[in-house]
């Protein structure tokens, strides 16, 4: 290599910067991701929502934020102290790293890798540790129920989530992320959502399940049992698992944004009129649009069903999804084959 | 052909569309949540909220000192002792509630005679320190005399029905 | 020295201690933890050999998959660790005649190479950019060993319906839901309104 030590310094930094221009933003979606979770569900319910802080309760998220650093991290008695303070942080690292290979925009991403969307994966199955080592290191067999409750569950709609994955595979022939978006062009009806309407539904509803959001959230049901894997966890340790289960539903979003709702892409693109102008051309802006589309979903939704029993989240994993996602799989290799789907038209 | 319309049903989560739709209708009705210090719920005349001793328009205390209200009061959460003052009347010289004991029933300010012991629609008043529960015979009167227009503006609305 | 070096001694000296830890440590919950992070480190260094799609292959697989079961048992288990330690002396010959047969195994193919000179393995020539590793292994899997992947999948199918005919046991007086009956009932099915009139005052 002709670059001197120097160079990649340099490239180190700038790496760097990019990451704290995506991280940053991240944090504050989530901290007002909540707030927009409590308008959204008050707004359903009737209420009001936070309002009290700030005009119309803007502040709220950094109130909450304060009083969760205020407060004390409690050790349980006998509990793993080094797996104990390891395991918010395990569980946020993949959250925020899979942000690595998202693209905003046709050129603004970190790292545009080919082997993307497995890198996705991976990184959403690593995921995993932060609440198993949770529940152990707490001591407690609640949090350890919990925590293999919620594992068992993430695990298995893993299956589904790569199956419905495998679909767009198909369809785009790529990996690369980028590259899956530019096969969807040419508007609204030209995203895989349409060819891939059962996989897409599959994979919204997948998504809900792995990131433990309702009506799949069994193991922290508020009602019933108040929380799962971070019962013993308080304070700034809640905070940041909190914050690792909020960038993963944003996170959900985004993907499902990528992969079936044509990314940045415009669905005005090629129509008469608004063809031509701003909203005609794809954008940051319209990822951006779609995303906060999906992660309203996420709340509507919380508003609106009430909580799966676990054995029935089971049985929807294995029994219903994984073989749709399998069947849809064969139909999108037909439609690839004898070109039913036009890549990128 | 039931049986595969219900499968049918099931696949296109038309019953869970349904549902979200019911939220989302929900989401841009209006809110019916008042927002309290600044709005407040109408309060009945007939409210029994704080306690208060009224006085007569010519500074004078209704109160005789007839201990119906403590002989009535369930909760036995009135004390009062009497003494006779220079001028030959029977007075308090002290008149005690315990906050903590009164259920609010409003038998004292029925059994009064001189409709001296009230219950205003005084609702929001709280205690910083423990021993504040038990209203004196001077807070009482103090409540009485900050409130008298309200009080007595209750009382006639409601006087047709007495 | 560039930083790729760097890198790779880092991760090698991480992955060497680990895979010590692994085996060395009391605790079976810490051994499987110290194995992640054994796969972790190695999956990097295979990032540095530019086989981006094993490496993240090996995370997906392996860290997010194998070893959450693993650690789903072991942490289950209620494992003593004393009479483990019993059997220690008495396999010990065992044990050493197996490590030293791997440990022959593996230098026997490392000198039928040559020795340990540099030439004996020289390091491959950087891959074109716009190389793609998936592509290329895909089309290996795909074509000159599509016999061996395909039985390699059938043999994982006859494992899972394996497993599964294993665990499928009916229970004798065995109760259980049938969700699919469950929400397929009707209303007619299960309320009836019935007409009634009003019944005549009891008593005068």
């Amino acid at each position: 290599m002709s670059e001197t030590l120097w160079d990649q310094l340099i490239y180190i930094v700038i790496l760097l910067l990019k990451i704290v221009a995506v991280v940053v933003p991240l944090i504050l979606t989530v901290a007002y991701y909540t707030y927009m979770e409590r308008k959204v569900i008050g707004y359903m319910q009737l209420r009001r929502g936070p309002n009290r802080i700030g005009p119309a309760g803007l502040f709220q998220p950094f109130a909450d934020v304060l009083k969760l650093l205020l407060k004390e991290i409690v050790l349980p008695a006998n509990a793993n102290k080094f797996l104990f303070v390891l395991a918010p942080v395990l569980s946020l690292a993949p959250a925020f790293a899979a942000w690595v290979v998202i693209p905003f925009n046709d050129w603004m991403v970190i790292a545009d890798i080919d082997a993307g969307l497995l890198y996705l994966l991976a990184m959403s199955s690593i995921g995993v540790y932060g609440l198993i080592i949770a529940g152990w290191a707490s001591n407690s067999k609640y949090a350890f129920l919990g925590s293999i409750r919620s594992c068992a569950q993430m695990v298995s709609y893993e299956i589904a989530m790569g199956f419905a994955l495998v679909g767009v595979l198909i369809l785009s022939g790529s990996l690369n992320l980028t590259e899956i978006v530019l096969a969807q062009q040419g508007g609204l009806l030209d995203w895989f959502w349409l060819p891939l309407l059962p996989l897409f539904v599959v994979y919204i509803i997948s998504g809900l399940a792995e990131t433990n959001r309702a009506p799949f959230d069994v193991a922290e049901g508020e009602s019933e049992i108040v929380a799962g894997f971070h019962v013993e966890y308080a304070g700034a340790a809640f905070a940041v698992f909190f914050l690792a289960e909020y960038a993963n539903m944003i996170l959900i979003s985004a993907l499902t944004a990528i992969l079936f709702a044509g990314g940045w892409l415009s669905p005005f693109e090629g129509l008469w009129l608004v063809g031509d102008t701003f909203l005609g051309q794809g954008s940051i802006f319209w990822f951006l649009l779609k995303t906060v589309f999906f992660m309203y979903l996420f709340l509507w939704w919380r508003a609106t069903y009430p909580r799966y029993r676990y054995d029935q989240i089971m049985r929807l994993g294995w029994k219903v999804f994984v073989p749709i996602t399998m069947g849809w799989v064969l139909v999108a290799a037909v439609f690839s084959v004898f070109g039913l789907v036009v890549r990128g038209s | 052909m039931n049986t595969i319309t219900r499968f049918l049903k099931s696949l296109l989560l038309l019953e869970l569309a349904k549902g979200a739709a019911v939220t989302l209708r929900y989401f841009f009705q209006p809110k019916f949540t008042v927002h309290y210090p600044e709005e407040k719920t109408p309060k009945s005349n007939r409210f029994r909220g704080l306690h208060a001793l009224r006085r007569y328009p010519n500074g004078e205390e209704r109160c005789i000192a007839c201990k119906l209200c403590e002989a009535v009061c369930p909760a036995l959460a009135i004390t009062i002792d009497s003494t006779q003052r220079e001028d030959g009347t029977r007075r308090t010289t002290r008149y005690e509630i315990d906050l903590f004991k009164c259920i609010f029933c409003g038998l004292c300010e029925e059994s009064c005679p001189v409709d001296s012991i009230v219950l205003t629609d005084v609702a929001e008043y709280y205690f910083e320190d423990p021993s504040e529960q038990t209203m004196t015979k001077d807070k009482l009167l103090a409540v009485g005399d900050r409130y008298e227009e309200s009080i007595a503006a209750n009382r006639r609305q409601d006087a047709a029905y007495r | 020295m560039p930083i790729t070096e760097i890198v790779f001694y880092v991760f090698s000296l991480v992955m060497v201690s680990a895979g010590v830890a692994v085996i060395t440590v009391r605790n079976p919950v810490y051994s499987a933890l110290f194995l992640v992070l054994a796969f972790f480190s190695s999956a990097a260094i295979w990032l540095l050999l530019e086989a981006e799609f094993l490496a993240i292959v090996l995370i997906l697989v392996y860290v997010g998959a194998v070893m959450v079961l693993f650690l789903f048992v072991v942490m289950m288990l209620d494992i003593n660790l004393t009479p483990l330690k019993e059997g220690f002396i008495r396999y010990l010959p065992v044990g050493i005649v197996v490590a030293v047969l791997m440990a022959a195994e593996l230098l026997l193919v490392i000198w039928s190479k040559g020795s340990f000179d540099q030439g004996a393995f020289p390091i491959p020539p950087p891959n074109p950019v716009g190389f793609s590793n998936t592509k290329a292994l895909g089309e290996l899997l795909f074509t000159n060993y599509l016999l061996a992947f395909e039985a390699a999948g059938v043999i994982l199918l006859v494992a899972i319906i394996a497993a599964i005919a294993l665990t499928l046991r009916k229970r004798v007086g065995e109760k259980r839901q049938n969700p699919a009956m469950q929400v397929r009932v009707q209303r007619d099915e299960r309320v009836r309104l019935v007409k009634m009139d009003p019944e005549p005052r009891q008593g005068n």
